[in-house]
């Protein structure tokens, strides 16, 4: 029996106030998936990953999280969800004013009834587990652009949520660090089970990541193409993907 | 439940049963630092992260070479490994405690510091001032029309509204003193006196100092968190010229006129209370009023608002200039900015209280 996928959306219009970007959006993301969301920039991606996490309002139609309707869910239950969902933004976001370990126990504070002895323990594991053990006293400016992701990450896994949302989460990196980021993100999957939703334009990272992905396309604004990035590079369904895929080659010049 | 063998300098851990993590693990920590660990698993029935983060706390300084694991759970073994992937980093060293004397030492380093940075920023904002005079020194006309615009227009009706309650209370008060003798109608001399010669002023450049001073920390704070600053000196470009001469301008040519306005909007407010509460006919107030006009307080007044304006232009500028790179570096140059003024604005306040004894004004 096929299983039920973590997030559904149906027939959905992005934008901000009343201008819609995109139009008429339905996918599927099956649970301990990788999902990539793709496209050219300013085609409405992070509009997308916004209104995923609830942060602005759908201009119509309807999102399901682990089977909850989010335009019609009661304040509970919006918040129920969003303790199972960690978000990564580009710049890491983590609190200038709190050491790594504050910003990783914020939400543990918040929301469990765990001792400060507990919390300690959890807020180094997870540390540890994006490579960053020991870095507990350590403030954001006083470590790297990637190790600011790698513990934006941390916090975003502390209450071991379901979903992670990534919003480019190779932009500024190197690339070996973006390697790295790739193959934690990877780790996690595997070893948590945990949901991976990546908003992303970085082809090797695309490549190296996606087991599923949807093209966002500014021309017809709607997604146009759906599936493996990799299903998609070998058969495109249309010249965009083509360009987007192989960084400018034009599909006409291919087929000949 | 977990056993512990501890043979030599090789450690067993047997893993079995249920693995809840509810303090399931007792042991040493020290014991296990520099010894090989065999973590073994057996009949285990069911585990959770719970229990993996209380043996990571355990084995957290272990190095992951010296640990072997057999018979675990897969999902446990992983996280292990990507838990164990880098070395356990040192925590940084405590900040080793200061003696008193020491204390006082670095305060008097940074505030001699201070000090010069303050003198070296005034210095810069006079050149550029005299500079501008030359037409060396330009900025954007633009950013000027925009700055005085907020300093000036849209900030007449709190201006206003303050000087007029600051004037209601002064004659309020005064009247109440004044009545024991019978001359409160003196009120009007009170409120014209105090308002012309310093109350106009002061009210006006704490407005302005809270108003318009933050105003310029964050704004150009906010510029140094995003690297326009940075910007901006790579261009070749200084930022005194470009950005605190149009600020310091429109301030220096709003005050006298906020001042004004003050003045008479205070007036307005003890004209209000004589005439409604005290029963002092409004030609009578007028005329008192007319009478202890002098031309020098409200001179001396207007002189007060110039110098505010410096002093509230260059606190914002310079606490703006200096701000860190994060969002609360800018929460501290706006506090400062604004403490800073009022500050310097009182001891400028009684600075040329002296230079008018003086010379007799």
């Amino acid at each position: 029996m096929k299983q039920d996928p973590i997030i559904h959306v149906e027939n959905l219009d992005i934008g901000y106030d009343r201008k819609v970007i995109m139009r008429n959006l339905s996918f599927d993301i099956p649970k301990g998936d990788i999902f990539i969301i793709m496209g050219g920039s300013g085609c409405g991606k992070s509009t997308l990953l916004r209104t995923l996490t609830g942060l602005i309002p759908a201009q119509s139609g309807r999102i399901f999280i682990q089977g909850v309707e989010m335009s019609a869910a009661s304040l509970d239950e919006k918040l129920e969800i969003m303790k199972h969902s960690g978000i990564l933004y580009q710049s890491g976001a983590l609190f200038s004013s709190m050491t790594l370990a504050e910003n990783v126990a914020l939400p543990l504070q918040q929301y469990t009834p765990y001792s400060q002895d507990k919390i300690d323990q959890i807020v180094s594991f997870k540390l540890a587990l994006v490579g960053l053990a020991g870095y507990e006293d350590y403030y954001p400016s006083e470590i790297s652009g990637g190790m600011c992701k790698r513990a934006g990450l941390a916090r975003a896994l502390a209450l071991d949520p379901e979903i992670v949302y990534f919003d480019e989460p190779s932009a500024g990196l190197d690339p070996v660090s973006s390697k790295n980021l790739d193959d934690l993100i990877l780790e996690i999957n595997k070893t948590l089970g945990t949901t991976i939703i990546v908003v992303t334009h970085e082809l090797p990272s695309i490549f190296a990541i996606a087991k599923h992905s949807i093209f966002l396309d500014k021309s017809v604004q709607t997604i146009s193409a759906e599936g493996n990035p990799k299903d998609l590079l070998k058969n495109p369904p249309n010249n965009q993907v083509y360009e987007f895929l192989t960084r400018g080659a034009s599909h006409e010049k291919r087929a000949k | 439940m977990v056993e512990f063998k501890i043979k030599g300098n090789s450690v067993s851990i047997l893993l079995s049963g249920v693995l809840d993590g509810t303090k399931c693990i007792d042991a040493p920590v020290q014991v296990l630092h520099h010894k090989k660990i065999s973590l073994t698993g057996k009949d285990i029935v069911s585990w959770n992260t719970d229990f993996v983060v209380e043996l990571f706390t355990l084995l957290k300084r272990v190095p992951k070479e010296n640990i072997t694991y057999s018979g675990l759970p897969e999902g446990m073994e992983r996280l292990l490994e990507l838990a164990f992937q880098n070395p356990y980093k040192d925590q940084k060293n405590a900040q080793e405690k200061s003696s008193f004397l020491e204390c006082i030492g670095n305060w008097g380093i940074c505030f001699w510091r201070s000090v010069e940075k303050g003198c070296a920023f005034i210095h810069q904002c006079l050149s550029s001032w005299g500079r501008q005079l030359t037409g060396v020194a330009v900025y954007r006309k633009k950013d000027f029309w925009m700055v005085l615009a907020d300093c000036g227009p849209k900030a007449i009706l709190i201006v206003s509204l303050i000087s007029f309650m600051v004037g209601l209370i002064l004659a309020f008060v005064g009247a109440l003193q004044l009545k024991t003798f019978g001359a409160q109608v003196y009120v009007a001399s009170l409120v014209t006196i105090g308002m012309t010669r310093i109350m106009g002023a002061i009210m006006t450049g704490i407005i302005m100092a809270g108003r318009t001073g933050a105003s310029y920390a964050a704004t150009i704070g906010t510029m140094q968190v995003n690297e326009e600053l940075d910007a901006l000196q790579t261009m070749g470009i200084s930022r005194t010229d470009f950005l605190v001469l149009p600020r310091m301008n429109a301030l220096l040519l709003s005050m006298p006129i906020l001042i004004l306005l003050s003045d008479i909007m205070g007036i307005l407010g003890g004209c209000f209370v004589c005439v409604l509460f005290w029963d002092i006919p409004l030609v009578e107030y007028i005329k008192y009023t007319l009478n202890s006009f002098d031309l020098t307080n409200f001179l001396v007044g207007v002189f007060h608002g110039v110098v505010f304006g410096f002093v509230i232009a260059v606190c914002g500028c310079y606490f703006g200039v200096h701000c860190g790179r994060n969002a609360d570096s800018v929460g501290t140059a706006t506090t400062n900015a604004v403490v800073y003024a009022i500050v310097w604005m009182i001891i400028m306040t009684g600075l040329i209280t002296l230079l008018c004894e003086r010379i007799g004004i």
